[in-house]
């Protein structure tokens, strides 16, 4: 790639939304990650009481639904950034590749 | 747990002990060993050879189709997001997951749940942070995208060795425990076992390469799957689809009653608890047979298609895995049928889901979830040996040797006899450990992934003044790091080297050697004051409008 084109990319105002909001709701998505599931791990560490606590009179303790949360947070959570990053970001990807006709 | 002290109940626990023991599970640590040989099971050597003859059926015809070097590596890059995903997968999915994590449930319970749980959650971060920038940035291999703006040489020979570590650990343990499995399910030998495996891999990668390599992957993952949730719906079919229920007969059931249903001895500090996490979390995002499946699309939009799939496949089998667990604790774990004189379960507790299925579908169920768990291992190591040649071929031969010279059939070669020199390594290796304890060696290889490749493809990617120096430096430190203190740890300083106290006491050295790998890339980064390191900077620009875009991929732009 020469270096006329990565000026003319550069100066795309598409690419420099581009980057920023990718990177924004990248980082975003990663911190809610990384908070839900060590927030799990620590909970299981410091708090197994809680864990190991019956929901009512239930069998079902608080640890089965907080760990099928995670389960099920991970993979809505990927969901969500594969389809923003499907429309939005792939479009102002096109837009600006058709602008530098590359 | 007693009945893990006593050695005719150690069974294949090479793979699943591997992983549980690195978790910190107490029971589940010492030594592993031997497992009894079974009864030929020919319903399972029928249908895990017909299995074998439809893979190799999908080898010829791969083979058709695989002439270059970007055939090879890539399967020309047109496999869709669907396809990949179920691939990713068939790769990540091994025996150790699901043996290993529906014995925790059947012992433990939740505990079982924690530690699948750490197994699904790095997915997001490759797919936020890794996935559409490989994409774009790489072709064959991800030291193509680690070293895209840097001199070829050093970052290339880096990243070929933390392939062909993580690679030589994974396979070792795979390779073992294929030979317990097989002699436990098939009643075969275990030397027979490790060679056969060797001697399929071997064909699968050399005639068919990532085009064959990716249809085993899809398919064990189709049987995997629906082996997996038959099982988990005929256990919760005989409590009127009631989980509660089926929780309630099992704390009546299990010795440790309501224990089960809460946390217990797998997280014995926060500390390991952290680290374990960031091994699995980190480690997921830098284990070079899976970063090597993102080239196999033709586009991000397809990479990204490919990661949800996966983790949707992944989350949903590690929810069956945990249903299966309950399950055989209600029906396997009350069986007088599946249990020795003393009350132990035959063949180990690693065969908790084998002895379910053979409780919820009979005999020839059972030989189907027999051959199910070999084809899992094929899959598994075929995935390494062909990203090992890779990195000898591509990384190493091509690159560092031929200096980017070499054609694709001089490439392609070297793949072919890098993938024989592999099988016949890997078959050696099983061979040698077969006595040995081999439980360390998955969780070591996640720590590697996490601490060496991991932190040097971030830092090359996203980190505008990391030089090749500082990568090349910093990976190494990380690698070294990993590896010292997992030896230093319980699991080889006393599990198998005999000595009576762990110097590291922690039950994962992630968390202390990923802080080395990027500690070690900054500071030699920073410090980098030479010619080389000019260039390297200077090339961030044109990297980051290619790894934004995609303008200039291999295969996106259509040259």
């Amino acid at each position: 790639m020469n270096e006329d084109i990565v000026q003319r990319v550069k100066a795309d105002p598409n690419y420099q939304e581009l980057k920023s909001s990718r990177s924004r709701f990248g980082w975003t998505l990663t911190w809610a990650m990384m908070i839900v599931y060590y927030g799990f791990t620590l909970l299981v560490a410091f708090n197994k009481e809680f864990m190991g606590t019956r929901i009512g009179d239930s069998v079902i303790t608080w640890g089965i639904p907080l760990g099928l949360f995670v389960i099920l947070f991970t993979v809505l959570i990927t969901g969500i950034y594969v389809r923003r990053a499907n429309s939005r970001y792939d479009a102002l990807s096109d837009a600006i590749r058709a602008k530098v006709g590359a | 747990m007693m009945h893990f002290s006593r050695p005719r109940m150690r069974s294949f626990a090479p793979i699943a002990g591997a992983l549980l023991a690195a978790a910190g599970v107490a029971h589940a640590a010492p030594d592993l060993g031997q497992g009894v040989k079974q009864a030929t099971n020919w319903t399972a050597i029928i249908m895990f050879a017909v299995f074998v003859v439809g893979t190799l059926f999908i080898t010829k015809w791969a083979a058709a189709k695989t002439r270059s070097a970007s055939d090879f590596y890539t399967a020309g890059g047109g496999i869709t997001g669907f396809q990949n995903g179920l691939a990713i997968a068939g790769d990540f999915m091994s025996a150790a997951s699901f043996l290993g994590i529906s014995a925790a449930v059947f012992l433990d319970g939740f505990d079982g749940l924690i530690y699948a749980i750490g197994f699904l959650v790095g997915w997001p971060v490759i797919t936020f942070l890794m996935a559409e920038r490989l994409r774009n940035l790489g072709r064959f291999t991800f030291a193509d995208v680690a070293s895209y703006r840097f001199a070829q040489k050093p970052i290339r020979v880096f990243a070929a060795s933390g392939t062909l570590v993580v690679v030589a650990f994974y396979l070792i343990a795979q390779m073992v425990g294929a030979g317990q499995l097989i002699k436990l399910l098939f009643g075969l030998d275990y030397w027979i076992a490790v060679v056969l495996v060797g001697i399929l891999m071997m064909v699968y990668v050399l005639f068919g390469g990532m085009t064959a390599t990716t249809w085993v992957q899809i398919i064990k993952a189709v049987l995997l799957l629906s082996g997996a949730s038959f099982m988990a719906f005929s256990v919760l079919a005989q409590y009127n689809f009631s989980p509660a229920k089926l929780f309630q007969s099992a704390t009546e059931l299990h010795a440790k009653g309501d224990a089960i249903m809460g946390p217990g001895s797998f997280i014995k500090d926060p500390i390991s608890a952290i680290s374990f996490g960031m091994a699995l979390m980190f480690g997921t995002a830098g284990l070079p047979h899976i970063l090597m499946r993102f080239f196999t699309v033709p586009s991000a939009k397809e990479a990204r298609k490919s990661v949800l799939w996966a983790t949707t496949w992944i989350g949903y089998f590690y929810i069956l895995t945990f249903i299966i667990g309950f399950g055989a604790i209600v029906l396997v774990g009350t069986n007088p049928a599946f249990k020795d004189a003393a009350g132990a379960l035959l063949g180990g507790n690693n065969m908790a889901a084998v002895h379910l299925a053979q409780a919820v579908g009979g005999d020839v169920f059972l030989g189907f979830i027999s051959a199910v768990a070999f084809a899992t291992i094929l899959a598994v190591v075929a995935g390494l040996t062909l990203s090992g040649a890779s990195a000898v071929s591509h990384d190493l031969y091509a690159t560092v040797f031929k200096k980017g010279q070499a054609t694709s059939e001089n490439e392609l070669r070297v793949s072919k006899i890098t993938t024989i020199c592999l099988g016949i390594i890997a078959v050696l290796l099983g061979i040698a450990f077969e006595k040995q304890n081999v439980a360390f060696m998955v969780s070591l290889a996640f720590a590697i992934a996490a601490s060496a490749n991991f932190p040097v493809l971030f830092m090359s990617v996203l980190w505008k003044d990391c030089t090749t120096r500082g990568a090349t430096v910093g990976g190494f430190l990380g690698l070294t790091t990993a590896v010292v203190l997992t030896v230093l740890s319980k699991s080889v300083w006393v599990d198998v080297l005999k000595h009576d106290a762990a110097i590291f006491p922690y039950a994962s050295p992630a968390i202390f050697s990923m802080a080395v790998g990027f500690f070690g890339i900054w500071l030699f980064s920073i410090t980098d004051k030479g010619p080389r390191a000019r260039i390297d900077r200077a090339g961030f620009e044109a990297q980051e409008v290619r790894a934004e875009t995609g303008i200039g991929a291999a295969g996106a732009s259509g040259h």
